[in-house]
């Protein structure tokens, strides 16, 4: 009887054994890119090459930005380590050939979402981390204030490769005036060629033109004009087909803008497990079993909150503090007058 | 039968490891797009390009095709191919015969020229020419006007504009001209043969194409007039000028340093050449006769440049495809307007750097046959 009973206890423990293996496998095994990424041990993630506040290094190579921290966030989330993260620098240009030739998994480089975008070229846009809009920047000394004041002629600098070269087509068509597109394939030779009057504006999305203000020779003498010419929604891509990985980057994303909401902190992640409310506890991982779905753990977004903060840790840490834009505008929650508003995570 | 087999079988492999390697890169592509619900076809070339560019030979504007945006950028690239080519071969020739002078100066300024500007990398020079040197420029605003006329500032080089009227009697004229230069080379031979008379054809060609043109404005009826490009204000600090021609510093700069550039190489072939020749051929032309400038055109130069022509293909080459360096500082040539933004705004890199690179194999493969061609004709005419 003993003996049966030992035997029993062992065909349930395989069979539990058994059971969890391939649930887990199952989920690993239907996105081919989280497989690979937990079996290289780091997220492959393309930023740019340097724009103050979204994706930038330091002289010691460490990144920092808002476009960063998404990619830190699933690093966090799916190996458990926020650090293990292989940054790629790339051009406006390189930037969608290196994410469909699967060189990244992730693309997280400050990137407008447009429908041509999403449906012609095997992208899928996850989200929204940015919301910002097409602006230019003039000398103070010109005394333009306006758009408005712009007259046949002028001469802008910009990127190629970037919906910016659209959109200046589209406005300066509108209104009739006839310009000079100067268009550079790296941001820092526009910001050269502008400086050093090659140009009378310089356009590209505002929260660049904030960025790249803060390495002019003497920022004090530019200003961004009020106008905004378009939207330009910034987000995290990834590739068409692996649908497991694509919600893994988006909640990710949801994730750490719930959070905000919720009031939940780095510092008090650990602590708001305890909370009354469900929904706090759901995101901290001590309700519900919402990793599962993903082929993660439990404590999938308690990591990301603890290791790189919600939302508003974040936009403080990179973009408000470092005085590029210390108003958050648009990109406040909703419960605060902004337009921040991600699906409940349950 | 051996014999034969030997003879094919190499190549025979040859063509059918060629075969599998490009069908292998094919197949493996278009599996791996259709994974990635990417489509493949020319099919967009017809569509609205919706940019613009900054500078153009011909009409165009983002409401054009692509394929026109193809050809605006391919113009572009020729352009700066030509001028640079033209350029960098007078500078070579100067370079390279002043490097055999026996004028100690100008021996030494041709040397140090040589080294300095090939052994630094072709990108930092056209950064250098860009934004150090032009931005050195002043603003349209305090731009000195050159021979009145001229304004050179760091929006680029203002030219006055030609307006002609009746240009197609002056361009009738200069072809008349040259027409008749070419008949009368040819009497002038025949003549030399057969009687050993000796005409100056030179000088002859020098005053037809002048005279013929100016007659087209004597009696011809055509007229020219000049548009000077004129200041126009923008803004309180901002300026610019109107009317007249307008060359942008980055086709400037791009041509400024890939001319400076190349033109090294070609003054190394020059010299190679020219010291390539027998100092006994010099000598003996000299004792039978010929005059110092004869020497030169009919004994040194011609067995020189069986020396300079094929080496002097392969820098010509070079500086063709280093134009495409010109993405670096806006220059609107092939790479950045079509292998950039174009590759961007439609998301078909297969399809575009495939065109691109068709097309730079078939611009270098044309200079080849033409270099060629031009080689064989000087080449030594065995009989």
């Amino acid at each position: 009887m003993f003996k049966y009973l030992k035997q029993l206890t062992s065909l349930v423990a395989m069979v539990a054994v058994l059971f969890t293996f391939t649930t887990e496998t199952m989920a690993a095994k239907k996105s081919k890119t989280l497989k690979n990424t937990q079996k290289k041990g780091f997220v492959r993630c393309g930023v740019s090459q340097g724009l103050p506040g979204f994706s930038n290094a330091d002289a010691a190579g460490n990144w920092t930005g808002v476009d960063v921290d998404v990619c830190r966030a699933v690093a966090a989330a799916v190996l458990g380590d926020a650090n293990k993260v292989k940054f790629t620098p790339l051009s406006a240009k390189e930037r969608f050939t290196a994410l469909t030739s699967g060189e990244i998994d992730i693309l997280s480089r400050n990137t407008t979402w447009t429908l041509s975008r999403d449906a012609d070229i095997g992208l899928t846009f996850v989200g929204v981390n940015f919301y910002d809009g097409q602006g230019f920047m003039v000398r103070k000394s010109s005394g333009i204030t306006s758009v408005n004041q712009f007259k046949n002629g002028i001469s802008a600098c910009t990127n190629i490769g970037t919906t910016t070269e659209l959109n200046m087509r589209d406005f300066f068509n509108s209104k009739g005036i006839s310009y000079e597109p100067v268009a550079f394939e790296k941001a820092d030779e526009v910001v050269a060629a502008y400086d050093s009057g090659r140009c009378d504006t310089y356009t590209t999305d505002k929260s660049g033109l904030a960025a790249q203000r803060t390495k002019m020779s003497n920022p004090d003498e530019h200003i961004v004009l009020p106008e905004t010419i378009s939207k330009e929604p910034l987000g995290p891509v990834v590739r068409q087909g692996d649908s497991v990985w694509e919600d893994i980057v988006r909640w990710s994303l949801n994730a750490m803008i719930e959070a905000e909401e919720y009031g939940i902190t780095s510092a008090n992640a650990d602590s708001m497990k305890t909370s009354e409310n469900p929904a706090i506890k759901r995101l901290v991982g001590a309700e519900g079993e919402l990793g599962a779905a993903f082929g993660l753990d439990n404590e999938w977004s308690l990591r990301i909150i603890k290791q790189v903060g919600n939302y508003g840790e974040s936009y403080k840490r990179n973009i408000a503090d470092t005085g590029i834009l210390p108003d958050r505008g648009p990109n406040q929650l909703w419960t605060k007058g902004g337009i921040l508003y991600v699906p409940p995570a349950r | 039968m051996n014999f034969k087999l030997k003879d094919l079988g190499p190549q025979l492999i040859t063509v059918i490891a060629v075969v599998l390697i490009f069908g292998f890169f094919t197949y493996n592509a278009q599996i791996n797009m259709e994974n990635r619900g990417i489509d493949f076809g020319y099919g967009f070339l017809s569509q609205e390009s919706s940019f613009d560019v900054q500078f153009s030979l011909i009409e165009y504007d983002g409401s054009h095709s692509y394929f026109r945006a193809y050809l605006v950028g391919l113009l572009n690239t020729i352009l700066v191919s030509v001028i640079g080519i033209i350029i960098a071969t007078i500078i070579g020739v100067i370079v390279g015969v002043a490097r055999l002078s026996p004028n100690y100066l100008i021996n030494k300024f041709a040397a140090y020229y040589v080294e300095f500007f090939r052994n630094i990398p072709l990108l930092l020079q056209i950064f250098f020419w860009y934004f150090a040197a032009l931005r050195a420029l002043p603003l349209p605003q305090d731009a000195e006007a050159i021979f009145g006329v001229f304004f050179l500032t760091i929006k680029g080089l203002y030219v006055p504009a030609f307006i002609w009227e009746n240009f197609n009697i002056f361009f009738y004229s200069i072809v008349a001209a040259i027409i008749a230069i070419i008949v009368i080379r040819f009497q002038a031979k025949k003549l030399q043969e057969t009687q050993g008379k000796q005409i100056p054809v030179f000088l002859i060609a020098i005053g037809l194409i002048f005279i013929l043109p100016l007659l087209s404005f004597l009696i011809g009826g055509v007229s020219l007039s000049f548009e000077i490009p004129k200041l126009k204000q923008l803004a309180a600090t901002s300026f610019v000028y109107d009317g007249g021609l307008s060359l942008p510093p980055e086709l400037i700069a791009l041509t400024l340093s890939l001319s400076l550039y190349t033109a090294t190489f070609i003054a190394e072939c020059v010299r190679a050449g020219i010291q390539g020749v027998g100092k006994g051929q010099k000598e003996a032309a000299a004792s039978i006769g010929l005059t110092p400038n004869q020497v030169l055109k009919l004994v040194i130069m011609p067995q020189a440049l069986r020396i300079i022509i094929p080496p002097t293909t392969n820098q010509y080459l070079n500086l063709t495809k280093n134009s495409s360096l010109a993405a670096a500082i806006a220059y609107p040539d092939l790479v950045l307007v079509f292998a950039g933004t174009a590759l961007m705004q439609t998301g078909k890199a297969i399809e575009i750097v495939s065109i691109t690179m068709f097309t730079y194999l078939s611009l270098s493969i044309s200079i080849s046959i033409l270099m060629n061609w031009y080689n064989k004709k000087i080449a030594i005419q065995e009989k």
